[in-house]
């Protein structure tokens, strides 16, 4: 291949699907050292054709792969292969025997995000759930779409639409009752949109942003008439 | 006291019949509806009339863990054919729920070792069979110093 020579951390990556050979590639391009362990031996075939001996054949389940791969120079571990009970606990030897600072987990089924939480696998990313954000985005049901989760730092950022029966609408915003810890910073009104001041009038159709403490979400959304059924955006309605 | 056994093979479904017979309550769990009839292998009445539970699921979900009793399960064997998932579940049982006792059954000698290590009590069937023939070798070579 004729990428630069490594200058970036070291890197593992296990999982050579599409996902893993990708990444790999990305990130070796960008200067990483990377090494890819797949178990399949076909699949190991093919992807050494192209990475040659930047992949390695393995089951990284076996902790004597991970040995082999040096996983005690890594500076990320980033599993992605199509098991989670694999990622999972790959991620966790990687953590907490070898003491990686940073992994990356693959969720392939958004039921299992809560086995990744309790033992501590953090952050995971689920292709599902990205596509149902993206799908929430363009089709949401409350007119409520979660666009940040801080979860640590007990912050949180939505987007809003403000409904036509909203008790809001042609208030100032200096008017509004919001509850204390959320804060409207953004308002898009006729596809263009501003930051809004004291003196903003909220109309209906308004999308806003709100950064806010999830604690008082439920308060601001029925504040601000986001109740099921008092906003329907279909198109067809 | 309740033993909870995920994965109903050779090892879970033979466990679960002679813990049932010394008088334990047992529930089992497992993917495959057909391994039901493993456990009555050697039985006259039905496993359900026998006193035993069993439950269709996997033990990465939490609803069939409910229902199979884990919230008052003493002991918790997570004996699936997979190191993997035993591994997993084993954690979910001692973390999650909370269950006294929670033994897995781990093939690779290595990591039976490590997770010993991190307060799970691991079966390594592996390393029993490497002790065993280590020692009938002995028994054998010193057989045949004493002989010749």
């Amino acid at each position: 291949m004729g990428a630069p020579p490594a200058t970036g951390e070291y890197m593992l990556i296990v999982g050579g699907g599409k996902v893993g050979w990708n990444l790999a590639r990305e990130l070796i391009d960008k200067g990483h050292e990377v090494t890819l362990i797949e178990s399949d031996r076909e699949r190991y075939l093919t992807v050494e054709q192209e990475l040659e001996h930047r992949v390695l054949y393995g089951d990284a389940s076996e902790l004597w792969v991970l040995e082999r791969a040096g996983i005690a120079r890594a500076g990320m571990v980033i599993a992605v292969t199509g098991d989670d009970e694999d990622n999972l606990l790959i991620c966790q030897v990687a953590k907490d025997k070898y003491g990686v600072d940073r992994v990356i987990a693959r969720v392939n089924n958004p039921r299992n995000r809560q086995h990744f939480e309790l033992l501590g696998v953090k952050p995971y990313v689920s292709a599902t759930d990205l596509i149902l954000r993206l799908i929430e985005r363009e089709v949401p049901r409350y007119g409520l779409v979660h666009l940040l989760d801080l979860a640590d730092a007990k912050i949180e950022i939505i987007d809003l639409l403000i409904g036509p029966n909203a008790q809001v609408v042609g208030n100032r915003l200096d008017e509004l009752n919001l509850p204390k810890g959320s804060l409207l910073i953004s308002v898009m009104r006729d596809g263009t949109g501003f930051v809004p001041t004291p003196d903003t009038v909220l109309e209906a159709g308004d999308e806003v942003l709100a950064v806010l403490d999830p604690r008082v979400e439920e308060e601001l959304t029925r504040y601000l008439g986001l109740e099921e059924g008092t906003i329907d955006r279909t198109p067809d309605a | 006291m309740l033993i909870l056994i995920v994965g109903c093979g050779r090892v879970g479904s033979s466990v679960a019949r002679t813990m049932l017979a010394e008088g334990h309550e047992v529930s089992c769990l497992d993917e495959d509806p057909d391994s039901h009839a493993r456990l009555e292998l050697g039985l006259d009445t039905s496993w359900e009339d026998a006193g035993g539970q069993f439950t269709v699921g996997t033990g990465l979900e939490i609803d069939a863990l409910t229902t199979a009793g884990i919230e008052r399960a003493d002991v918790f064997v997570a004996s699936t054919n997979g190191d993997n998932t035993n591994i997993v579940i084993a954690q979910i049982a001692q973390r999650r729920f909370r269950v006294e006792t929670v033994i897995a059954r781990i093939l690779d000698p290595y990591r039976a070792e490590w997770y010993a290590t991190q307060g799970l009590q691991t079966i390594c069937p592996t390393r029993t069979a490497i002790e065993m023939l280590e020692t009938s070798l002995r028994e054998v070579a010193a057989g045949e110093e004493g002989g010749s």
